[in-house]
Formats: C-alpha cells, structure tokens, sequence
C-alpha cells in the first residue's frame, strides 16, 4: 500500500497539469502540458541524452575532484595541530561564501571549456564533504580513545582501525549532500558561459519559448540527480553495514 | 624478593584550578603483589576510576609516585590489559576482530592470535558469536567479549573498572564466576575496581576499602576463602563473616 501510494500520488498531480492546463488552454511556451513536454522530449532525444552526458560528466568530474582534496585536507586537519590551527579557521570562513556567486569569476579564470563547470561543481561539493568527514574524526568516543591509548596504538593505528570507521559514515552524509548540490553547481556553470549541457539547453530553449525542452531537460536533471543519490546510497550500505 | 607487581607511593590526583578545583583521590598507598587478585571497594564518585585510570597509564598524578613491576611508570604498557566499565566494543568489526584488535595493534602474528582469540571466545560461550557483530549481543555478551580483548595478548595485569557494572544482578554473578575460573588458570595479576561488596569479596584476595571522595584507604581485608571459588562460596560462613566486617565498616558514621 505504501509502496504505491507514491506513484500514485504523483500521477495525480500530473493528471491534474495536464486536465488544468487543457481546460484553461495555457499556451504551451507558458505553461506545458505534461503530454507536449513528452512529445517534445521524445523529439528531441538525442540531443537530451548527448547534453545530459555532458552535465553528468562535469558533476561525477568535479564531485570526484572535491572527495579527492577533502579526504587528505580532513586527515591532515584531524592529524595535525597546526593544520587544525590554520587551516580550519580559513575553512570555515570561505564555508560562508556563495560558492555559486564564484561561477562568473571562475570561468574568467578557466577559460570556457569543461574545466570551470568541474571546478565549480568541485567548490560547491567541497565544504559538505569536508565538514563531515572532520565532524566524523572527532566523533571518536573518549572511551574508544582510551581503549587504544591503553595499548599504546600508533597514531595511525588508531586512524586505521578507529578514526576512519567512524568518520566513514559522516563521509557519506556529506557525499550525499554534496551531490545534490554539484548538479545545482554544474547547471550554474553552464548558464553562465556555455556550449552544451541541460544548463545550456534549459537557457537556449526558455530563451526561444521552446518551453517544453526547457521543462524535459529540467526531468532530465533531476532523474540524474536521483540518479547519483541512489549510487551513492548504495555505495554506503555496502560499506557501511553496521549499526552503532 | 620480586618486585610488586604495581605500588602507588603518596599518589593524589586533582582536577581542575582555583574555585572548581576537585580533589579526587589520594593520598594513597597502595601495593599489590605479582599473582594476587586485588578488589577496591568503594561508594559511587570516590575516586575508582581515577585510580584505574592512574594505574593504567592513562592520567598522571598530582602528587606521588607508581610503579609497575619494579619500574616507574610513565604510562600505558602492553602488558597490561583493561576492560573499562563500558564494553568499548568497535560497532563496525565483528567479535572476533574485536577480540584480535590488541594482536593488530602489537603486530602479533596472525595465526596463532586467531587460534587464541578463537579459544578465549569458546572458553567464554561466545563460540558462536564470533562473525556476530556487537549490537547483536547481550550486554553480559558484550562483557564476556570485551575480556576476551583483554585477555588475548596475555597480558602480566589485568584492570578492571566495574565490568559487571551495567549488568543485571544474575548476569553479574555468572560473569564474574567466569572471570573468577579463568583468572585461576591464568594466574595473573589483576586489579578490580567496584561497588559491589559480594563481588569484592567473591573475586579478591584481597578487599580495600576506600573512603568517599577524596578517596583514600579505609581498610584493607584479606579474603582467606578457598579457591576455585563458585556458586557454594557465597554461602559458607567464612564469606558472610567478612562481608559482615566490611558491611560494619561501611555503614559506621565515621
Ligand atoms: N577528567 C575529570 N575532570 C574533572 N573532574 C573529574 C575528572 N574525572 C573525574 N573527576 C571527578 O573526580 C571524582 C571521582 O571520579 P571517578 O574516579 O570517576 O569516581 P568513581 O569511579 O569512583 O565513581 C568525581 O567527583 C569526578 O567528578
Ligand atoms: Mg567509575
């Protein structure tokens, strides 16, 4: 019953765009009915798909590219006093700032190819991913600490056998966030300086009221960000099999 | 004469500064000999763990000296093992790689920390547990695994801050009847901490008494009963006396 109440809720409202839209005549570059965003998805298939693979493309890029500097800038953070003086402070306050704000200066810097989308995705997934994975090092109950202390455990025994199974479902929470947002940064990026990807083709068909495309590539995004959310859940009950 | 194989010389431990300064233990002396099995009874916030934790390295003083085995000591050793009042049991790891996490730690050879490990947790009835992770366990299960940590590098003392603690009364009784059998066969030298007269005197060779915060030595009972102690021990007069001496001494108004 659950399990299908969902569906069922959301062919509702569907049906009833689609009914409202009929009986009030909306013209399509105004408001779509759901049936001419299908027509005009179908239509224009190939094109959805080829941009889809670009916009996905930025996003795993730049996601990938944050999760590679976090990780080691977490460890160091978590392991160093000094790092933990300097570093952190800085963090937090460059948290602050609207990643977003940044897309405009960064394609000024990297040019107009697909580096400055990967580079705002991978700004924008940083600070989440980051956060986390410190707020995890330090979730280490006092207790666990002591028990390695009291064998005299290395710090990097401690970090291995202690600190990293701890932090590995923080990790997660923060990847899971993060990737939400990467696909917001990527399509951000492409409406400021772009050739292709969902950002551009939602901006090229708004502009010449081809609203349907606009609104099938918007579907088109959030399958792919559905999409990645569910990779990544699944990555985490593989990895993250126990309960505290 | 061999050394003991722990001694506290004048030891005293304060937390904190000015105002909220807190005096928490000590002075205290105290010698415990190589072999011997040594309860410290006492009331809720009197110092134990402080104590234990001094013991084991984990704090250092304020005041006074301890030694191990003839030598200052300067923090934690390997060949001491500890089973705190919480299991402190690793959710992400099975039993078995519980009970092996000292091996890990002291690069101790794989196989025959296994084969130990395996031994330990049969010995314990937690045979059947060993893939299990923790949460599916009781929490005398818990317990009984957590020693098995302890116990797994063969250590020369063992600490224990009231390991039944969380336990409910008959949990308490058989887990401590275990640890009474095998700390027989293994003879080493251990060092209990509790609240609990009956477990004090059920396990110990020795009872000390400690006063209520600052905790400091009352009194120090030798528990002269024979071992292997089990089920019948609680009731032979010999138990009840001493467990009427140290009853009359807690209960005094001082
Ligand atoms: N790290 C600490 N900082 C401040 N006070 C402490 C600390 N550890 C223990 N104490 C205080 O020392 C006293 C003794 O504590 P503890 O050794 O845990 O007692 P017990 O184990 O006998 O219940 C308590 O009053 C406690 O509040
Ligand atoms: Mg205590």
């Amino acid at each position: 019953m659950r399990q299908l109440s969902t569906p069922l809720i959301w062919l509702t409202l569907v049906l009833a765009w689609e009914g409202a839209v009929r009986a009030l005549a909306v013209p399509a570059w105004l408001l779509p009915a759901p049936s001419a965003i299908g027509a005009m998805g179908w239509e224009w298939r190939a094109e959805l798909l080829a941009n889809t693979l670009v916009t996905l493309r930025e996003t795993v890029l730049g996601f990938a590219l944050a999760l590679g500097l976090s990780v080691p800038l977490a460890v160091l953070v978590a392991f160093s006093r000094l790092a933990q003086r300097v570093v952190y402070p800085i963090l937090l306050g460059l948290q602050s700032v609207p990643k977003v704000a940044l897309a405009p200066l960064v394609t000024l810097w990297f040019g107009i190819g697909e580096w400055p989308k990967i580079v705002i995705v991978a700004l924008v997934c940083f600070f989440p991913i980051l956060v986390n994975i410190i707020a995890g090092f330090d979730a280490v109950p006092r207790a666990m600490l002591d028990l390695m202390h009291a064998m005299r455990a290395s710090p990097a025994a401690t970090f291995r056998r202690l600190r990293l199974p701890m932090a590995l479902p923080y990790l997660f929470t923060g990847c899971k966030v993060a990737i939400t947002f990467a696909v917001i940064g990527a399509v951000i990026a492409e409406f400021v300086a772009a050739q292709d990807g969902l950002g551009y083709l939602i901006l090229m068909a708004s502009a010449q009221s081809q609203t349907p495309l606009a609104f099938a590539s918007i579907l088109m995004l959030t399958l792919m960000s559905i999409l990645l959310f569910r990779l990544i859940e699944m990555a985490e009950r593989r990895l993250v099999d126990w309960k505290p | 004469m061999t050394p003991a194989a722990l001694e506290l010389l004048g030891v005293t431990r304060h937390f904190g500064s000015g105002a909220t300064a807190v005096h928490a233990l000590g002075p205290l002396d105290l010698s415990i000999a190589p072999g011997s099995f040594v309860s410290v009874l006492g009331p809720s916030g009197c110092g134990k763990s402080t104590l234990l934790r001094l013991v084991a390295g984990l704090e250092a003083p304020s005041e006074g000296r301890l030694r191990r085995g003839g030598e200052a000591l300067d923090g934690p050793s390997r060949r001491v093992g500890v089973v705190f009042q919480e299991h402190v049991l690793f959710p992400w790891a099975s039993v078995l790689d519980n009970v092996l996490l000292p091996a890990d730690v002291y690069g101790l050879p794989r196989a025959a920390a296994r084969s130990r490990a395996l031994h330990l947790l049969e010995r314990t009835g937690l045979a059947d547990f060993a893939a299990q992770r923790p949460h599916s366990l009781s929490g005398g299960m818990k317990q009984r695994a957590a020693f098995c940590r302890a116990l797994l590098p063969d250590p020369e003392i063992l600490l224990l801050d009231e390991p039944f603690g969380a336990l409910d009364a008959l949990t308490r009784e058989e887990l401590s009847l275990d640890l009474s059998r095998l700390w027989g066969e293994l003879g080493r030298t251990a060092l209990l901490i509790t609240h609990d007269i009956e477990e004090a005197i059920l396990l110990g060779d020795r009872v000390v008494v400690m006063s209520a915060r600052p905790g400091r030595i009352r009194a120090d009972f030798a528990v002269d009963l024979p071992r292997p102690r089990g089920v019948d021990t609680a009731s032979s007069p010999r138990y009840q006396e001493i467990k009427r001496e140290i009853r009359a001494l807690l209960f005094q108004r001082a």
